[in-house]
């Protein structure tokens, strides 16, 4: 294959998110994963654009919610498919499941559901990193709602009084589970709240994969350069249920017309459109990159089902690993 | 007799709460949205209007600051959290705050404040959304915690929880919302301090609350198979602990066996054994077991969740070594536990 531009190199990543978390909700009711799974369809853009702005090396947080960030980053998908299958072979051995992803290798600590939990723990990182002057820059993930939390705030402050390299990133799908925005917070502006500390933010277009990506690519070299955090919000919808492969919208909490035209925004459709219009793409080579995933993919699924699953003496392994392993080089 | 799901026991109880005391609110994430709690809230916002029940900002330590200054201003919060795990969010003022309030102000005030904990074992929800934290709650002196176990006791414990000037933590498991009882229409009130006989019998005394509970009733059947005639303690109450009703079964049984689905050290299990140690040593004439989680975490694979969790095989083995009896195979006990233990019966289909 021909060297591919960045620009298709975000949307395969896009698309590889879309057909990922597609496959994920055709199988699911096969009940073979048997673990929350929550979707990030819709949502594709920030996850692209923010993580090619960054390199394997910095280190990544998320939440619940983050397939995607995971895959974006470069996390293996053999072992998040394996992992959502409860196996051995998955990205933690069939410890946490979808709800808690790691990949060492790409800079994934830790991806966990506690809300708000890991923007702390992004801060440290980014606090470690500053203090090893590892040049690594954090990049934390996490939703509207995870700025209710006190940890938003604590989070915020200790990064901009420490000038942390660190990129928050708000996902404002509008919604907490079925909680609508707007019985959660007055109509705050959640960007002007951590520029108050000094935080360069900004508000984006969660469907322009190449604006998130520019923003990001910003963020990152200030953080790498000594700037400081930065926060981006971008405003998005997720397409499928909170939590689980279905559509939701008949219970009662959104409107179809409202989920109707979130999906006529379809962030994977239009940088589609932008690229076939530019020539940046054809249909060929499109229809081969396709088929390229869903090689890809179907192996990840058929090895995930065919792994074994962890062995009995796994149950109490892993409560502390030996102590020698702890002690650091001086 | 009428009968009612867990799920509108619990409903029934606000509804009856909120009716009665115009102080009574309830909050929590999701207590307004369409699935309602599990159905514990459904109807309640449009009976009672959004001043009384609503949804809140995920902020669990600072809603329960909310809720206790409420409190002492005169409102009788009820809050909930889908899971227990998230009320560790909320430690700081629960235990620092709410707990100690009537000592520190040396009775002038207290906190009348029910906070409902859902215990989310199941479909792979992992170390951080399934946790039994009775053992941590009821550590803190000052809070009352409660886990009942049929909808009886979950209409008439929650009336009652409202109604104390205390901070009661109110533990129900997801399991049992599915599991139907008689309950009378009347507003009426359980007790939160009483252990309850739920299965008389002369050869050993099962402990047990909530699932637990459940699990001990079954394994008391099997034991009858084998001539061995269990009394089953229902606890209901974890803190106070109701030392008297399981001292007054020990002087019968003389043989104590404790089921919790909390971690082995340090919990509830090990408070009961310790306790009766000190004032039924000459009762017993074996020492006394526990049936326990091991002190370690589920992991989200189903193929852990079948050997991590104890249940009613467990319970009977334990019970048969006590008495010097060969085991039983699970088979034997022909259980209709579904092949795999993440899911409370066959027809669940994930996730939670
Ligand atoms: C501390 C805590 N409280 C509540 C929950 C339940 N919960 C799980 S996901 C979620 C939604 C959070 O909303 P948001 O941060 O906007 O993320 P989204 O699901 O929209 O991606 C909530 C409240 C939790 N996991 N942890
Ligand atoms: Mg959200």
């Amino acid at each position: 294959m021909t060297l591919i531009s960045d620009k298709l190199a975000r949307f395969t990543t896009m698309l590889r998110i879309r057909m990922v978390e597609e496959m994920i909700a055709a199988r699911y009711d096969e009940q073979e994963m048997r673990c929350p799974v929550h979707l990030s369809i819709g949502q594709e853009a920030i996850a692209a654009g923010v993580c090619a702005a960054f390199t394997r090396s910095d280190y990544l947080f998320s939440t619940h919610r983050s397939h995607a960030h995971y895959l974006a980053k470069g996390g293996d998908l053999p072992g998040l498919i394996a992992e959502i299958y409860g196996r051995n072979t998955g990205c933690v051995r069939g410890r946490g499941g979808s709800m808690h992803l790691c990949d060492l290798d790409v800079g994934i600590l830790a991806t966990m559901p506690i809300v708000g939990s890991t923007l702390p723990i992004a801060t440290g990182a980014a606090f470690g990193s500053k203090l090893l002057g590892d040049q690594r820059v954090t990049v934390v993930f996490f939703g509207d709602g995870t700025t209710e939390e006190g940890v938003f705030s604590e989070s915020l402050n200790f990064a901009a009084l420490q000038q942390l390299p660190i990129v928050f990133i708000c996902e404002n799908n509008l919604y907490s589970v079925y909680s609508p925005l707007e019985v959660r917070q007055p109509a705050r502006d959640r960007v002007a709240l951590a520029a108050a500390h000094g935080i360069t933010a900004a508000l984006g277009d969660g469907d322009d994969v190449e604006a998130i990506f520019s923003l990001t690519e910003n963020a990152v070299a200030r953080a790498r350069n000594g700037g400081g955090p930065s926060f981006l919000e971008f405003a998005t919808y997720r397409w499928r249920e909170h939590c689980g492969p279905h559509y939701d919208n008949d219970i009662g909490y959104r409107s179809e017309a409202e989920f109707l035209a979130w999906q006529q925004r379809d962030p994977l459709a239009r940088t589609e459109r932008e690229l076939l219009a530019s020539g940046e793409l054809c249909a060929a080579t499109l229809s081969d990159i396709k088929a390229s995933l869903q090689d890809e993919i179907e192996t990840a699924f058929t090895a995930a089902r065919e792994a074994p699953f962890p062995d009995e003496s796994t149950l109490f392994t892993d409560l502390f690993v030996p102590t020698e392993l702890c002690v650091q080089a001086a | 007799m009428r009968t009612l799901l867990y799920t509108e026991a619990i409903r029934e109880a606000l509804d009856l709460a909120m009716a009665a005391d115009q102080r009574v609110y309830v909050m929590g994430l999701g207590v307004p949205d369409p699935k309602a709690i599990f159905g514990t809230t459904a109807g309640l916002q449009a009976k009672y209007g959004p001043q009384r029940v609503f949804d809140m900002p995920v902020a669990e330590n600072g809603m329960t600051g909310v809720a206790i200054g409420s409190a002492l201003a005169g409102m009788r919060p009820v809050m909930v959290h889908q899971r227990v795990d998230f009320a560790l969010l909320a430690l700081d003022q629960i235990a620092n705050s709410a707990a100690k309030w009537s000592f520190l102000f040396a009775g002038k005030q207290s906190v009348p404040l029910v906070i409902r904990l859902l215990i989310g074992r199941g479909w792979g929800q992992g170390p951080q959304h399934s946790q039994s934290l009775q053992a941590t709650f009821a550590h803190f002196p000052g809070l009352k915690v409660v886990m009942p176990t049929s909808p009886y006791d979950a209409k008439g414990m929650l009336l009652a929880a409202i109604a104390d000037p205390n901070p009661v933590v109110f533990l129900e498991h997801r399991w049992l919302h599915s599991t139907f009882g008689h309950v009378p229409p009347e507003h009426y009130h359980a007790p939160l301090s009483q252990a309850l006989v739920s299965r008389p019998g002369s050869d050993i005394t099962l402990v047990a609350s909530s699932l637990a509970h459940i699990e001990a009733l079954q394994a008391a059947n099997i034991l009858a198979q084998h001539n061995i005639s269990a009394e089953v303690l229902d606890l209901r109450s974890i803190q106070p602990l109701d030392r008297e009703t399981i001292h007054a079964s020990l002087k019968k049984t003389k043989r104590l066996l404790v089921v919790d689905h909390g971690w082995k050290s340090f919990g509830v299990a090990g408070e009961i054994i310790a306790s009766m140690s000190e004032i039924a040593f000459t009762d017993l004439i074996s020492a006394p077991q526990r049936v326990t989680a091991p002190d370690h975490y589920p992991a989200t694979t189903p193929a852990h969740a079948n050997l991590y969790y104890p249940g009613v095989a467990e319970i009977v083995n334990a019970a048969l070594h006590m008495f010097k009896r060969t085991p039983m195979s699970e088979s034997d006990m022909q259980l209709t536990i579904p092949l795999h233990r993440d899911v409370p019966d066959k027809n669940f289909r994930g996730p939670f």
